[in-house]
């Protein structure tokens, strides 16, 4: 239950009457719909228009040759139709514009374009002839980093683990795809778009379309979700604006959820070396995490994948490098929590299997590795309690006593097991605006270009403002969703919480420092206040900021046909102080959720003839739905944080996404003795270990230490 | 779609109660004619291709893909959509049991969720018992409309509360 707190925006929700992008399009705008490309790499030779404008209701067909030129921007995604070359299957080549969608749908079908094509390669291997190091790593993160002589520690270490991990391609795929609606105005542009960061949006198309900053404004008053796929503009986005442009009229383009697998961004798929080298009792000597992925030929995207060890265990003699292969495929990019999602499903299961081989309790060997201090860069931590989430976790779980033993947990037809793993993500905040304003009437209104996307982010700013106003949370009003009101950073990388409430706190306070110099009186026009929060951000202790975490899972897993089973998720996060306790758990129930379908589920794997991804619907990239879904509780520890800005609050809408997998995986072993270091676990990898490690078919169970099986 | 001929034809709906002629292009699906040439936005498009579940309404009491529907082919068809609730006391209950468990987040899927909850109702009222949908029926028979913000276990926590309160009689 909300304890109370209920959705500023529930009831419009609820009823149908809150507008997305695509609603407000609705009877006002002509449709844009692409010509993708059926190559993966190669040069557009010609495309042929005739046919397809002779069909009723089509306005225009865009094309490399006639389409408007485009100033260069960073992400050469965005650079829709300004050149021949084909750098992945799927890429927008053309598009049609139409009086309705029907009509632009049928007239794409018939644009022909003629394609000189080449070789393309799509599938990343640990030993791809294209891998490079690249410079640095996203948000200027290094590349590798060492300390110590890992090496020598290594080898000369008692007890080693040295695993290859991988995880697989998989799609943000929020429910509603990425929709815009543009519309010029005298040179001006207006966007509703469905996006996680108004002012990011309002950046980059002036700078495509050579605009002042404010002659574009972009407004996004309900999302659909977005997981990362909305933190930067997307070709909906320019593909409107550019079609509104030709045809002098407003103009709405949505993906399908065809288009979501190729041009929406993805996470990549991973190849993960992980060497932990340690004390027989389990303290880490040594640890090393190399991480493989993919880019596109596009775009440079170099996913901090190995991070996470960068922080989370102590050892003398360390470790981390990061390869990236520029591979024909759809450009990479954000998903809930980029890096540290796919880097802990390698760390958190070789720390079980540190914990199996060195027979110390899995949550115990994490304990005994935990670090006061920054164990690469020597810095204090803004705080850490790690500890704290594996010790409460492990008592709400009912941990104590748990027979280490794999397949020593069969009930009936189900062997059963439990796994741990810890989470760990950035806890950043970043420069915003707000105003705050009060009306001789005591009606107080928040305006700042904040967004959101489900996160509840309307009602946790305004319970922030009415605690630091004094007043009740229905006396304020809250204006986000739009790139006119106060700049704010986007809704994403888990810093929107931290960023927007500090500039909100400060507005406020000085809001009411005003009033006071008033005597308390409002004056009629009303008393307005802003906030700038760079000097404050930039000052700010130096300190190691991460939120921690701590997962654990019960499986079931069938003892004939392997299915999977998660009767049990429980996590335990630490995220400084929880501005909203309802609408926390929803966002970390749902990211574990997530966590659970990335485990079990989900994969996009390139088709190497095509060089298309073999799914791109959801019949076949399958995310949990209800039926695999049971309890799912998710609680925190109270931390005080005081290196974060006035709220004390981490965000928290991606932590509960990283560890779930691992937590998972590891309960599949203790369940079934199988390891399995191959994201999604599949009941197939379960069999075909089983009957290898089985001589009889009907010889099944009391098996004890079965076998490992890669 | 062949040029010659007939390419759209008219089609009279109740939706939400009251009457609608249409003139549609034969290839509307009921989706689009609720969205397009109603302008009943509540009903969502999350994939148009009858796998996520956000497009789903009752049609003449039972819950469906309307994205599946040509509207063409459903002459005076009665259709329900989250925009309904007025004339169904059972999908308000179901709206303030959404909101009291919190279930649900961007809320894109949210109104394909409550519709096929007041159809999963009405087909266990239909199936004899006591009118309540226990959690494991919730699952089992919702499993056809996809959340990927994850609200599933608030989602089944509202349907199974709403289901309490519907069977008890008290609004
Ligand atoms: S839009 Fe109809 S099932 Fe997805
Ligand atoms: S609430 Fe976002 S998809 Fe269900």
């Amino acid at each position: 239950m909300t304890g109370g707190q209920e959705r500023v925006d529930g009831w419009d929700k609820v009823t149908g009457r809150a507008r997305y992008a695509g609603d407000h399009a609705v009877g006002r705008a002509v449709t844009a719909v692409p010509v993708r490309s059926t190559v993966a790499r190669g040069r557009i030779v010609r495309v042929d228009d005739g046919e397809a404008l002779r069909q009723a209701g089509v306005l225009a067909v865009i094309t490399p040759d006639n389409a408007p030129r485009l100033a260069e921007v960073h992400d050469a995604e965005l650079m829709l139709f300004q050149n021949h070359r084909i750098a992945y299957r799927g890429q927008f080549v053309a598009a049609v514009v139409a009086t309705s969608r029907q009509a632009a749908t049928a007239a794409a079908r018939l644009v022909r374009v003629a394609y000189e094509q080449s070789c393309h390669e799509v599938r990343l291997s640990a030993d791809h002839h294209r891998l490079y190091e690249p410079e640095h790593l996203n948000e200027g993160r290094p590349a590798g980093t060492s300390s110590g002589d890992f090496a020598g520690a290594f080898d000369a270490a008692p007890v080693r683990v040295d695993e290859t991990y991988r995880t697989p391609a998989v799609c943000n795929n929020p429910l509603e795809t990425h929709a815009t609606c543009a519309s010029w105005d005298n040179g001006r542009l207006t966007l509703i778009d469905s996006t996680q960061g108004p002012n990011t949006v309002q950046n980059v198309l002036a700078a495509l379309f050579r605009l002042r900053t404010d002659h574009v404004r972009v407004i996004c008053e309900h999302v659909g979700g977005a997981f990362g796929a909305k933190g930067a503009p997307r070709a909906n986005t320019v593909l409107a604006a550019m079609a509104a442009l030709v045809v002098g009229r407003p103009v709405t383009c949505s993906f399908t959820r065809r288009d979501m697998f190729a041009v929406a961004g993805h996470r990549s798929p991973t190849i993960q070396r992980v060497r932990l080298g340690a004390h027989p009792d389990g303290r880490l000597i040594a640890l090393a995490h190399d991480a493989v992925a993919h880019t596109s030929t596009l775009r440079r995207f170099a996913e901090q994948t190995a991070a996470a060890a960068r922080h989370m265990y102590a050892a003398p003699h360390r470790a981390t490098s990061h390869r990236l292969a520029a591979l024909d495929v759809p450009s990479p990019s954000w998903m809930r929590a980029p890096g540290y999602c796919p880097g802990m499903f390698a760390l958190e299961s070789a720390m079980d299997e540190l914990a199996v081989r060195t027979g110390v309790d899995p949550v115990d060997l994490r304990l005994r590795n935990d670090t006061s201090v920054h164990p690469e860069t020597g810095q204090l931590f803004s705080s850490r309690n790690l500890a704290a989430c594996l010790r409460s976790g492990a008592r709400l779980f009912a941990w104590a006593g748990r027979n280490p033993a794999p397949r020593s947990g069969r009930r009936g037809h189900w062997l059963v097991g439990t796994g741990v793993a810890a989470s760990t993500y950035t806890a950043d905040v970043a420069p915003s605006d707000a105003a705050v304003s009060v009306s001789v009437d005591g009606r107080y209104s928040v305006s700042i270009a904040a967004v959101d996307v489900g996160t509840g982010a309307r009602t946790m700013l305004r319970s922030v403002a009415a605690r630091e106003l004094g007043v009740p949370a229905s006396a304020v009003e809250i204006r986000i969703g739009d790139s006119c009101l106060p700049r704010a950073v986007v809704a994403g990388g888990s810093m929107g919480t931290s960023s927007w409430s500090w500039a909100v706190i400060a507005a406020c306070r000085d809001l009411r420092r005003r009033v006071r110099e008033r005597g308390g009186v409002v004056p009629v026009t009303g008393l307005t206040a802003r906030a700038r929060t760079d000097a404050e951000v930039a000052a700010l202790a130096d300190r190691a900021r991460f939120s921690f975490g701590a997962q654990f899972a019960e499986v079931r897993v069938d003892a004939d046909t392997m299915e999977i089973r998660v009767p049990r998720l429980l996590g335990v996060f630490a995220v400084g102080k929880v501005l909203a306790p309802a609408l926390a758990r929803s966002q970390f129930v749902g990211a574990m959720t997530m966590g659970l379908s990335m485990a079990l589920c989900e994969e996009a794997v390139t088709d190497p003839c095509s060089g298309d991804y073999a799914q791109h619907e959801l019949a076949t990239y399958h995310i949990a739905t209800h039926a695999d879904v049971q309890d799912v509780q998710a609680s925190w520890i109270e931390e005080e944080e005081h290196h974060l800005g006035p709220s004390g609050a981490k965000g928290l809408g991606e932590i509960g996404i990283v560890g779930t997998a691992a937590a998972i995986a590891n309960a599949v072993y203790h369940a079934t003795g199988v390891r399995v270091r191959d994201l999604p676990v599949r009941p197939a990898s379960l069999l075909r270990a089983h009957r290898c490690a089985e001589p009889s078919p009907h010889d099944r169970g009391d098996r004890g230490n079965a076998a490992e099986q890669p | 779609m062949n040029a010659t001929g007939n390419t759209s034809a008219a089609v009279r709906l109740r939706v939400n109660g009251v009457v609608r002629e249409l003139r549609l292009d034969n290839r509307t699906t009921l989706l689009d004619a609720l969205r397009e040439a109603l302008r009943l936005t509540g009903t969502k498009k999350g994939c148009d291709h009858g796998q996520c579940g956000a497009c789903t309404v009752l049609v003449d009491g039972r819950r469906v893909y309307s994205c599946l529907l040509l509207a063409v082919a459903l002459p005076d068809s009665d259709v329900t959509t989250v925009e309904g609730a007025v004339r169904d006391g059972r999908l308000r209950i179901l709206q303030r049991a959404f909101l009291d468990h919190d279930a649900l987040q961007c809320g894109y899927c949210t109104p394909g969720q409550l519709c096929s909850a007041l159809g999963l109702l009405i087909e266990l009222a239909a199936e004899g018992g006591d009118g309540t949908a226990p959690a494991g029926a919730v699952r089992e028979r919702m499993s056809g409309n996809l959340c990927r913000c994850g609200a599933y276990t608030h989602i089944v926590a509202a349907v199974t509360a709403a289901s309490k309160t519907i069977a008890e009689g008290t609004p």
